[in-house]
């Protein structure tokens, strides 16, 4: 540091001031909220009143709860679900885009597959809603081909909370996947074509192996943005069975009980850490 | 022969179905908005555009629009000026703890909309800010700063410095060579991170529905139709949210990603 010239001093000064107000920014409005509520967390909403306690009692509750820890077991469940279902279904479409469709066609075959990504999700579940409504386009179809009598209860269940998910990140990792096997050298295809493996045994054994990093970024995703959102099974999936994003909003709405509310959120981001360090190794997030 | 023929079938096959899963929602959506009758369901019943004309004449559902454009476009031009400045200097200049830098910069990235938003909404309490369109716009600044900074950072490429020492030999000053080379040079990084963080926040819900309190954002606006169930009119002003973000991002796509191919 000591060692600096005048001229690298000036030069480092210069720089300071162009990194300085993000890093200000950050720290103002992101780690210092953050620090709020986790302050805020150890304490405790009295009647109306916010009681500075500082003690665990918000985290020890939570696990004396039954309906919360439920709600975190349906976060998990959902998920999990959510995340294998979505990758089963966008890995082939991401496939088949990379290897089927023309080089040409490819661009427009992509944008067409993520083109509902750009909805809102409160536009996207709603426009969800209609598909499964007890009148809506599903049950009309099925009773109009004779499968059903009557119109399946579909919204309001943890299925359509499902449905809406899984539809959103398909889109998602169609994208992350697609970029990952377009990123291949299909040199890799071509040996093992030349050492006899047909196209089935070079999917399975070469560029499936070759893919995991990049299904396992899109799964992590996946896993984030589920496990946090609150729109889709509020919407979608009704009041039957609640996540916990939905306990965190009615901590917060109904009861004003910021210092529960924290509790909770600190928890979900502990468990989004807890996924991120078991897949921490799959994942390489470097600059490109 | 048989066999790439059969797979070429199943592929297509395939293709059909997801692309029809995908588009199911939506076309559902825009279908029945043009229903002429009280309900977005089947059978249809034939075009009308008497929904939309009820959409741009509800005096709230226009104001909402209003101020998400607004919310949207100013706090994109916050969040790319902001991620910009930070790119460049930790780029182009050798700077302690680099990594820590960008650990504190990317970091909102990794937590969830809804803990952000009750952060904000925490301490906007305890400082006694009342909650507004600025607060809305703070939250969206804070989730798409990091956005923008990973996108322009990604490009700043070390072939562009000697483009840029050329610029200082000929005398340009660093307001010239960042306002003059690099800026330009970057225009199309810096175009794709503003048109996503405009989408972004033109779609978000959950930070501007707790950072709002009397004028809200079009999808809180939306929010609050859903409780009357389903509505044409919702259809309606569900497709126009849809439009505009199609447009954003199909005009990125094409004065982006046409421009880098033809290089």
């Amino acid at each position: 540091m000591a060692d600096l010239t005048p001229f690298e001093k000036h030069e480092r000064r210069k720089a300071w001031a162009f990194v300085l107000p993000t890093i200000i920014w950050t720290l103002v409005f992101f780690v210092a909220p953050f620090a709020l509520m986790l302050v805020i967390s150890l304490w405790q909403r009295i009647g109306t009143q916010i009681v500075k306690t500082w003690n665990f009692d918000n985290y020890v509750n939570f696990f004396a709860r039954a309906h919360v820890v439920e709600g975190l077991l349906n976060s998990l469940e959902i998920t999990l679900i959510v995340t294998v279902i979505s990758v089963m279904l966008a890995y082939p479409l991401a496939w088949i885009i990379a290897e089927k469709v023309p080089h040409r066609w490819q661009r427009l075959a992509l944008i067409l597959a993520i083109l509902p990504f750009w909805t809102s999700y409160v536009v996207r579940s709603y426009a969800w809603l209609l598909v499964l409504a007890q009148n809506g386009v599903v049950n009309r179809t099925l009773m109009g081909l004779g499968v059903i009598d009557e119109p399946l209860a579909l919204v309001a269940t943890r299925s359509a909370t499902v449905i809406g998910f899984v539809h959103f990140f398909v889109m998602l990792l169609t994208l992350t996947i697609y970029a990952n096997l377009s990123q291949l050298s299909p040199n890799y295809r071509r040996a093992a074509a030349d050492l006899g493996a047909n196209p089935l045994q070079i999917l399975i054994h070469v560029i499936l192996p070759l893919t995991v990093p990049g299904i396992m970024v899109g799964a992590f995703l996946t896993f984030v943005l589920c496990i946090g959102d609150y729109i889709t099974p509020q919407i979608l999936g009704g009041n039957q069975e609640l996540v916990l994003p939905q306990i965190i909003m009615l901590q917060i709405g109904r009861r004003a009980d910021f210092p529960t509310a924290s509790a909770l959120s600190i928890i979900l981001m502990l468990v989004v850490t807890a996924a991120y360090l078991l897949s921490a190794r799959w994942l390489k997030l470097e600059r490109a | 022969m048989s066999r790439p023929a059969l797979s070429t079938v199943a592929s297509a096959l395939y293709l059909a179905a997801l692309y029809g899963f995908i588009f199911l929602p939506v076309a559902v959506l825009v279908l029945f908005s043009f229903q002429d009758g009280r309900f977005p369901i089947p059978p249809f019943e034939g075009p009308t555009l008497k929904w939309y004309a009820a959409v741009f004449a509800d005096g709230k559902l226009v104001a909402a629009l209003v101020n998400s454009l607004l919310v949207a476009l100013i706090s994109s031009a916050a969040a790319c000026m902001l991620g910009f400045t930070a790119a460049y200097g930790l780029a182009r200049h050798k700077l302690p703890a680099v990594e820590l830098q960008r650990a504190i910069i990317t970091a909102p990235l990794t937590v969830s909309y809804l803990i952000i938003g009750l952060g904000l909404l925490i301490a906007f309490n305890t400082l006694g800010m009342p909650r507004s369109l600025l607060t809305v716009g703070i939250g969206h600044a804070v989730i798409n700063t990091p956005l923008c900074f990973a996108i322009i950072y990604s490009q700043l490429g070390a072939h562009q410095v000697n483009i840029e020492r050329a610029a200082r030999d000929l005398g340009a000053n660093d307001w010239q060579v960042m306002t003059l080379v690099t800026a330009p040079m970057l225009a199309p990084a810096v175009l794709a991170s503003y048109a996503l963080s405009v989408t972004f926040s033109w779609d978000e819900f959950i930070i501007a529905f707790l950072l709002s309190r009397f004028d809200v954002t079009l999808p809180v606006e939306i929010w609050s139709l859903l409780r009357s169930g389903l509505n044409p009119k919702t259809n309606a002003v569900g497709s126009v949210v849809f439009l505009i973000s199609i447009v954003v991002v199909l005009g990125l796509e094409l004065a982006v990603f046409a421009r880098t191919a033809k290089k």
